[in-house]
């Protein structure tokens, strides 16, 4: 796993990916903050709700190559022939990018110390966002990752995880387009939006930490049965 | 060292390998030779893990490689059809990942730098694999393979893409390689084969149409029975001429190639020694013979000879 791992770390950086994953990031996440410092104001939570929809722009960038080039590249072949197991396999996947993702989220720290010098903020807060948007990100790599098991083409991965990306950030407005109770309630319930705004709120509920994580686990063992899929058909 | 027993491997509903059963010994070259399409890659990807059979076993080692699979593959090295190279990564980076991923236990700067040597790359180390040459990518294919000592080497068609040079530094190689792991090799190249392995199986759309030593192989594929003749003198009449040599089943003119010297492809009864009569025949009719010469054996020759009358003499009753 950790020699996967490191190859991966290294790969986002050998290439422009990680550069442009990161530079993208620093972009928005420093305009947000420019905004939180014009209007004089110590509330970094703005920076957080702004984040939610750069990501859902910006993390398919990240994960887009991770398993279509494999495949394109024929070195899955190496992969799979290597006594390493499926799951140690994908981890070290998920992990490469969430670790670039970390990097990127650092930055918020930065910007809490620099508030920091203005006014105390409320630490429980800001601590709680942050958290936030790591499971947030956590659970986004996943579904990432997933989609690029699905294909051996980089562009259709990205595009196919756009298309997912886009309909995760609507979930809100399909609930309340549609008429029957019962599916709206179901819609609403698995509404990324929504759990992610009680972290920026500053409420930590447990329910909305476990559907994260959920989701992250869920989905990289998904793709495990992916590529155990392919060795039978 | 390996054992297949009756692998098969269904696509929809297409058996590209179907039932093939054969073991490997320690130490040995084994020669799987097959035309495109034969099923060779098919098996060898079940044999490393990399696809899974739809029914049959494999064993590597002991090992099954389906219910076993990380210890199995820990004993085999792979060089795929196209080696999986990473395009941006240098050699050496390249194989210290290898060298992790396959959690080798020799100390991995000599090791590497044993292996470098053995295949002839130390001087493309620190270049990046995009830039090698389609020969060198094969050797850091092959390099990748040997990481970690693994007692079974299977290789597919290692010598694809090379130029003269590098087949017969691969081949000598490979041989070398035999003495201290056992080595499964696919081509589709006879002489290749010959040149290199102990024993070889023959394998068409996938099923083993052959299974046996090299020596016994080549002995009886060797028969000669197809030749080439130039000889001088008008066509039709040695047309007739041939026509009426015992055990003759075919003649066909080539045509005329110099001047009143005409080609002619004649085929005997298999087993049957023409040369003799031919000469003599000619001779009486002062028609001089110019050049005699035996087809060589296509693989396509091969599986004719091998899957027609003679085939239940060849495979050990795989039929």
């Amino acid at each position: 796993m950790l020699a996967v791992l490191r190859r991966e770390m290294s790969n986002y950086f050998t290439s422009p990916i990680g550069y442009i994953f990161l530079a993208v990031f620093y972009f928005f996440s420093g305009m947000f903050f420019t905004n939180v410092l014009a209007y004089n104001s110590t509330d970094i939570t703005n920076v957080f709700s702004g984040l939610f929809t750069v990501l859902m722009f910006i993390i398919p960038l990240l994960t887009m190559r991770s398993m279509s080039e494999e495949k394109k590249q024929k070195t899955d072949q190496l992969l799979l022939t290597s006594p390493i197991k499926l799951g140690n396999l994908v981890i070290g996947k998920f992990l490469a990018a969430f670790i670039i993702y970390c990097i990127a989220l650092a930055i918020t720290v930065v910007y809490s110390i620099i508030l920091a010098v203005y006014e105390t903020p409320e630490w429980s807060v800001v601590v709680g966002n942050i958290f936030g948007a790591l499971l947030l990100g956590a659970a986004l790599i996943a579904i990432g990752v997933f989609i690029s098991s699905l294909t051996e083409n980089q562009l259709i991965a990205a595009i196919g995880s756009f298309a997912v990306m886009m309909f995760i950030m609507m979930i809100d407005s399909f609930a309340s387009l549609i008429p029957v109770e019962f599916i709206s309630n179901i819609l609403l319930k698995i509404s990324f939006m929504t759990r992610y705004t009680d972290f920026v709120n500053g409420i930590l509920n447990f329910a909305n930490v476990l559907f994260f994580l959920s989701i992250a686990v869920i989905f990289n063992f998904f793709t495990v049965r992916i590529l155990e899929k392919k060795r039978w058909s | 060292m390996i054992e297949v027993k009756d692998l098969t491997k269904i696509y929809g509903t297409k058996h590209a390998v179907d039932g093939i059963s054969f073991t490997v010994n320690e130490g040995e070259i084994l020669g799987f030779l097959g035309p495109n399409g034969a099923g060779k890659s098919t098996t060898m990807n079940i044999l490393t893990g990399y696809i899974s059979s739809t029914s049959g076993t494999a064993k590597i080692a002991g090992f099954d490689i389906l219910d076993d699979p990380i210890e199995a593959k820990k004993h085999i090295g792979y060089l795929p059809e196209h080696p999986p190279l990473y395009l941006d990564m240098t050699v050496q980076a390249y194989l210290e990942f290898c060298y992790q991923l396959k959690k080798a236990k020799q100390p991995m700067k000599a090791h590497l730098e044993d292996i470098c040597q053995r295949v002839k790359i130390a001087d493309v180390k620190n270049r990046i694999i995009k830039n090698l040459s389609k020969g060198y990518r094969q050797r850091v294919g092959l390099a990748q393979a040997l990481i970690g000592n693994p007692e079974v080497l299977i290789l597919d068609e290692p010598t694809v893409g090379l130029d003269p040079k590098q087949i017969i530094e691969i081949r000598n190689l490979i041989k070398t390689l035999g003495k201290r792991h056992t080595v499964i090799l696919s081509s589709h190249i006879l002489p290749e084969v010959q040149a290199v392995c102990d024993r070889v199986v023959v394998i068409n759309k996938g099923k083993i149409v052959a299974d046996d030593t090299e020596e016994n192989l080549s002995h009886k594929l060797s028969d000669d029975f197809r030749y080439i003749a130039r000889i001088e003198g008008p066509e039709e009449e040695v047309t007739k001429i041939l026509h009426g040599i015992s055990n003759m089943k075919d003649v066909q003119s080539y045509g005329e190639k110099e001047n009143g010297v005409f080609e002619y492809a004649l085929e005997a009864e298999p087993g049957a020694d023409i040369r003799r009569e031919l000469f003599n025949r000619l001779a009486d009719r002062k028609y001089p013979l110019l050049g005699l010469r035996s087809t060589e054996l296509t693989l396509e020759d091969i599986f004719l000879q091998l899957t027609s009358d003679g085939s239940n003499k060849l495979d050990g009753g795989t039929n």
